[in-house]
């Protein structure tokens, strides 16, 4: 089915913008960069309709990439249903984005380079999904993290943006760190890295060799999908262009760790120790992020701890066993979370460029449709039935619930915080009185039009798309408990935390005021964030670098072993000083001392003769 | 003669021409340089294509006697290791031109002359196939590079040349050493005649023997590479030297030591290679992570460089160290790559140089506005050398730290946390001379890729490209050899070490 076409289209559009595009106009930049993405979207749709029901993966090799001794590694691309899922996915919101930032970008330098690297981002993101090995998974995994470091620091002039850009970088190359270490082992262990080989293999490994690598490809994905303690990077990612936010940071890139625990799944099922450090992680960093996602005043801070804590959710699915939940997860989470970056994106065009939620309000007249756009993506991701986050939280949850029910409580309240913190960003930005100073307009259907169809999505993604029922074939479900209790306690914490956001934000407005000074010490915590990039910064960066420097360097390289060189060399002079005196040119001095050097040979050979 | 013949033989006519070119034609002078130097790769890429990979055998072997007693041969020979890297040399060696073209002012005819004499030395080092030839073109090699760092070099160069001479001539006197007393023991240089009285018995050392003959050797080879802590010596001289002298530097001459270490330490001291193993991989190991730590608090981009090469060839060493046939064919890969890489970044260092004439990465900031292309190539460099896929050094590294852990999974475990590092140290360096505002000493000075400097350029690009995604291409020469190697080093074992008993499989290309 020629699947090498789909990532090949990005890739050729990144090539010719990347090349030419200095020299290209706007529209054609336009054409080839969004072209490029429809290609590949309708080639998606063409393959997935030639090829029937996908019961089992079709896969295509095309050669032979890295070969040496018992590993033969090829450049190998597979399709099923899992692969389908997640290229419509990332083509379909990723067309969509494309054309949003046609408005977006309009007025931004560096036009053609954004595209470029948006296009490059494609390529690799595809490459990662239809990767048939872990090889060329890891290609794609290394390529969508480059790509997003590139974008993170787009605007390459500001210090803070390429501080975000290498954080990100830096943090996923430690996650890969875990992952390569697990590719080394599953070579060690299976002699391939071909999916069907390793899966088919993986019952018969002893557990603590399945742990461990489920274990080391768990670090991997908490770097690439932002999971406690490799978090870190993501919120600072917002310093890129939004739609980069909407793509690489909340709807493909961050949910690749997912994919990959999912993927993976034949491993994680035979590892429970495993299993269960996935579902605790995905559940703690749920709960913790919406903490913080409580207190930002950046809008797209606040969706940036959401993101977070959302890929927890995701986590908390896959540990519980339910991977088909947490994929369905990543799908309407796709819809939502792009929407409301592309959403908030709307809102900072419209105010040139405002990000605090602070310097807004009374927008809902103003901009009506991106207001009524970021309602339909807000009560999603709210969990309101029967809207598309609803569903597959649900699902998560109800598997959370039968696994561990203090994970299900957890994940309740924080399905609580996410209505409040949302809503407060909505009713924080829409409602009351305009506190800025910018002339409010609405966005150019350019970027309308996206948001529209993603609200479409958003209101319905969950009940048209059944994801757990289409991946059935690769993870069975789960039977019905048929018991709606717990359903029913997850809709009224999401019903309770926007209520609570309305009576905070648009009914008594003076009340946030009060809750922070009486809980002044607990808010500053959570406001800056626990502190952790801090800490992170007094305990591993700075003792590093100042001991690469001070001890390495100064001390060990030029101290120590120059210093011993140049001593040496010293040593040798004064030495070589010494015996110049010798040679004096004096006939009578040189007697001298060869009968000195008669002397002692006499005397040295008649000490060895007379021990003998 | 025979190809390779013609190939060494070519830069030394070079060279020898270029004595009789009056010194006042400066641009004859460039001309005839370039001109052999382009000749010389051309005939080199016909080795490449007689090569025949299927042969585990020396190819366009030569051996006529030159001198009876002591009976020394002209031997030169080919194989899979040989091959890659004679042509790195000699495609190297046209783009050092290149670069020199304007950089070079004073005494111009000897610095091109040099240059020729460097590209014979090294190419008979990697083809010589007798132990006295080869410490011949060892030491040829040297003086070239000594007048190239002290004549053309910064400030400290006297300094610098006269620690690199000191330290790679007291180590090479330890080979000579070596070289003599297998001579009094095999009564021939001849180094495949040397293999084949080891492996027959005819030759044997004993325990003791084995073990100094091969730490003489590696001693030579260890400060060549450079292994931690011999490598001290390595961020002057590239410091101090002018641009093509550290890009043959580091991108060659480096790999004299490694290529040595494959060629000679393993195959004749096979027991005492194993035995010392461990230590030389824990050594290894610490010039990974150490010298990307020291590299990451540079202030001077050509040092930052250096130190980076300290790492990445702890990755050779580790690899070969590994004794797996991935390993090993991940480190002639990773010679191959950091050849190319390093000498990549070295040149567009000095590209930076010759416009702001400072090396201190404080002097920079914002290079990406005047200059989106040099930035853009330097971005793909970067990448390359920090293992990014489809670029060539990640299938080095990629396949070293495989056969490590094939070997001992702990050793992969320190080793990879090198990959994290080399992201940190050029990720700095990159933000901080490309990226934020342009101050306006970098607005006047920088200005973006001329057309010689793109031609210089564009060739290491493409090659990263090709050997990252295409190493079919590369792989299966190096393959053959390795596992020759490996057999080799299977035979006339002593020690019984605690190594993998390395069965040499082979999975076949689809």
């Amino acid at each position: 089915m020629q699947l090498w076409l789909i990532p090949i289209f990005p890739l050729a559009g990144f090539l010719l913008t990347g090349i030419f595009g200095r020299r290209l106009s706007k529209t054609v930049i336009n054409s080839i960069a969004v072209g490029s993405v429809l290609l590949s979207f309708l080639w998606v749709l063409k393959t997935l309709a030639g090829l029937g029901d996908l019961q089992i993966a079709h896969t295509e090799q095309y050669f032979t990439w890295i070969q040496s001794g018992i590993l033969n590694v090829g450049c190998d691309f597979t399709v099923d249903r899992l692969t389908a899922v997640m290229l419509l996915v990332v083509t379909g919101v990723g067309l969509l984005i494309h054309i949003y930032s046609i408005g977006y970008m309009a007025h931004e330098g560096g036009y053609y380079r954004f595209f470029s690297y948006m296009n490059l981002f494609m390529f690799f993101m595809l490459t990662l999904v239809l990767a048939a090995n872990y090889l060329v998974m890891f290609v794609g995994w290394e390529g969508v993290g480059l790509c997003s470091y590139l974008l993170i620091g787009f605007y390459f002039d500001k210090q803070f943006a390429t501080n975000a850009g290498n954080k990100a970088f830096i943090v996923n190359r430690i996650g890969d760190f875990g992952f390569s270490l697990a590719i080394y082992l599953i070579v060690v262990n299976f002699g391939s890295l071909d999916f069907g080989a390793v899966f088919s293999a993986a019952a018969s490994k002893p557990e603590s060799t399945l742990t461990a690598i489920a274990l080391l490809l768990l670090v991997g994905a908490c770097g690439k999908s932002a999971q406690i303690p490799l978090y870190v990077w993501l919120p600072d990612a917002m310093a890129g262009p939004t739609p980069v936010s909407a793509l690489i940071h909340a709807a493909t890139m961050v949910t690749a760790g997912v994919y990959m625990v999912a993927r993976s799944a034949a491993i994680f099922t035979h590892a429970p120790a495993a299993m269960e450090t996935v579902a605790v992680i995905g559940v703690a960093t749920a709960f913790f992020a919406a903490t913080i996602g409580l207190a930002q005043n950046d809008i797209k801070k606040v969706f940036a701890y959401s993101t977070v804590s959302q890929l927890g959710y995701m986590f908390l699915g896959a540990g519980v066993g339910a991977f088909s939940a947490g994929i369905y997860h990543l799908v309407t989470h796709a819809f939502f979370k792009a929407l409301l970056f592309l959403g908030s994106g709307s809102v900072i065009h419209a105010l040139s460029g405002e990000q605090d939620l602070r310097q807004m309000g009374g927008l809902r007249k103003k901009i009506p449709w991106t207001f009524w756009t970021m309602i339909c993506a807000s009560v999603a991701i709210a969990g309101v039935p029967p809207f598309a986050g609803f569903f597959s939280k649900d699902a998560i949850l109800a598997a959370a619930d039968r696994h561990a029910p203090w994970m299900y409580w957890v994940g309740v309240i924080t399905a609580g915080m996410t209505a409040f913190y949302v809503f407060r960003a909505i009713f924080m930005a829409f409602f009351g009185e305009y506190r800025g100073k910018a002339h409010p307009h609405e966005s150019p259907f350019v970027m309308v039009g996206p948001l529209a169809i993603l609200a479409l999505l958003s209101l319905g993604g969950g009940y048209f798309f059944k994801v757990p029922e289409f991946l059935a074939p690769i993870f069975p479900l789960a039977s019905e408990s048929g018991d709606i209790g717990p359903m029913a306690i997850s809709i009224a914490f999401g019903l309770g935390g926007i209520a609570l956001a309305w009576l905070f934000y648009v009914a008594k407005p003076e009340l946030p005021d009060q809750v922070t000074a009486t809980f002044g010490g607990l808010y500053k915590l959570i406001y800056n964030k626990y502190f952790v990039d801090e800490v992170y910064g007094a305990v591993v960066v700075n003792p590093v670098v100042a001991g690469s420097r001070e001890v390495l360097w100064k001390g060990m390289d030029v101290a120590v072993i120059d210093g011993a060189v140049n001593g040496a060399g010293s040593v040798a002079r004064k030495a070589g000083g010494l015996l110049k005196r010798l040679q004096s040119g004096n006939i009578r001095s040189y007697a001298t001392w060869v009968l000195f050097g008669s002397v002692v040979l006499l005397l040295v050979l008649g000490v060895m003769g007379g021990l003998r | 003669m025979n190809p390779l013949d013609i190939v060494l033989a070519i830069p030394l006519v070079g060279f020898l021409v270029m004595l009789l070119v009056p010194r006042s034609a400066e641009k004859m002078i460039r001309l005839i340089s370039l001109g052999f130097s382009l000749v010389a790769f051309i005939a080199s890429l016909g080795l490449a294509i007689g090569f025949q990979t299927g042969l585990a055998a020396e190819q366009f072997s030569t051996d006529v006697v030159w001198i009876y007693s002591p009976n020394i041969h002209y031997h030169v020979s080919l194989d899979g290791l040989s091959l890659w890297l004679i042509i790195l040399t000699t495609l190297l060696t046209p783009i050092c031109i290149l670069i020199s073209w304007q950089s070079i002012k004073a005494r111009s005819k000897e610095f091109f002359a040099f240059l020729l004499l460097l590209e014979f030395g090294l190419t008979g080092v990697f083809a010589a196939q007798d132990l006295f030839l080869f410490y011949v073109f060892w030491e040829i090699s040297l003086v070239p590079m000594y007048f190239l760092i002290g004549i053309w070099g910064h400030e400290r160069r006297i300094y610098a040349a006269v620690k690199f001479f000191l330290y790679t001539m007291a180590a090479s006197v330890l080979m000579l050493t070596g070289i003599i007393y297998v001579y009094n023991h095999a009564h021939t240089f001849n180094y495949s005649d040397i293999l084949a009285m080891l492996g027959n018995g005819r030759l044997h050392f004993n325990n003791t023997e084995q073990i100094l003959l091969f730490l003489a050797f590696f001693v030579a080879f260890a400060v060549k590479v450079p292994i931690f802590p011999l490598h001290t010596w390595l961020p002057d001289a590239h410091v101090e030297a002018p641009t093509a002298g550290s890009v043959m530097l580091a991108s060659v001459m480096l790999k004299m030591g490694t290529y040595g270490l494959l060629r000679f330490c393993l195959p004749m001291f096979p027991g005492a290679a194993r035995a010392c193993a461990p230590w030389i991989v824990v050594l290894a190991i610490i010039g990974i992570i150490y010298g990307a730590l020291v590299a990451m608090v540079q202030p001077n981009m050509k040092k930052l460089v250096a130190y980076s090469s300290v790492s990445h060839l702890g990755f050779v060493v580790l690899g070969i160290f590994s004794f797996t046939q991935m390993g090993m064919d991940g480190a002639v890969y990773q010679m191959l790559n950091h050849g190319i890489s390093t000498g990549a970044l070295f040149v567009l260092v000095g590209y930076l140089y010759e416009r702001r004439h400072s090396l201190a990465i404080a002097d920079y900031g914002g290079v990406a506005t005047p200059a989106p292309w040099l930035s853009t190539v330097f971005m793909i460099t970067m990448l390359a050398s920090i293992g990014l896929p489809l670029l060539n050094n990640f299938i080095g590294e990629f396949l070293v730290l495989q056969g490590s852990a094939q070997a001992n999974f702990h050793w992969t475990i320190f080793a990879t946390i090198g990959v994290i590092l080399s992201a940190c140290y050029m990720l700095w360096l990159y933000q901080r001379v490309f990226y934020g505002e342009t101050p306006d000493e970098v607005r006047h000075h920088i200005f973006d890729l001329k057309p010689r400097e793109w031609v210089a350029i564009l060739p290491l690009i493409a090659m990263m490209v090709w050997m990252g995604v295409y190493s079919q291409s590369f792989l299966p020469a190096v393959r053959r050899t390795t596992a020759h190697i490996l057999d080799q080093t299977q035979v006339n074992v002593q020690f019984q070490v605690k190594a993998p008993a390395s069965r040499v499989e082979v999975a076949h290309a689809r």
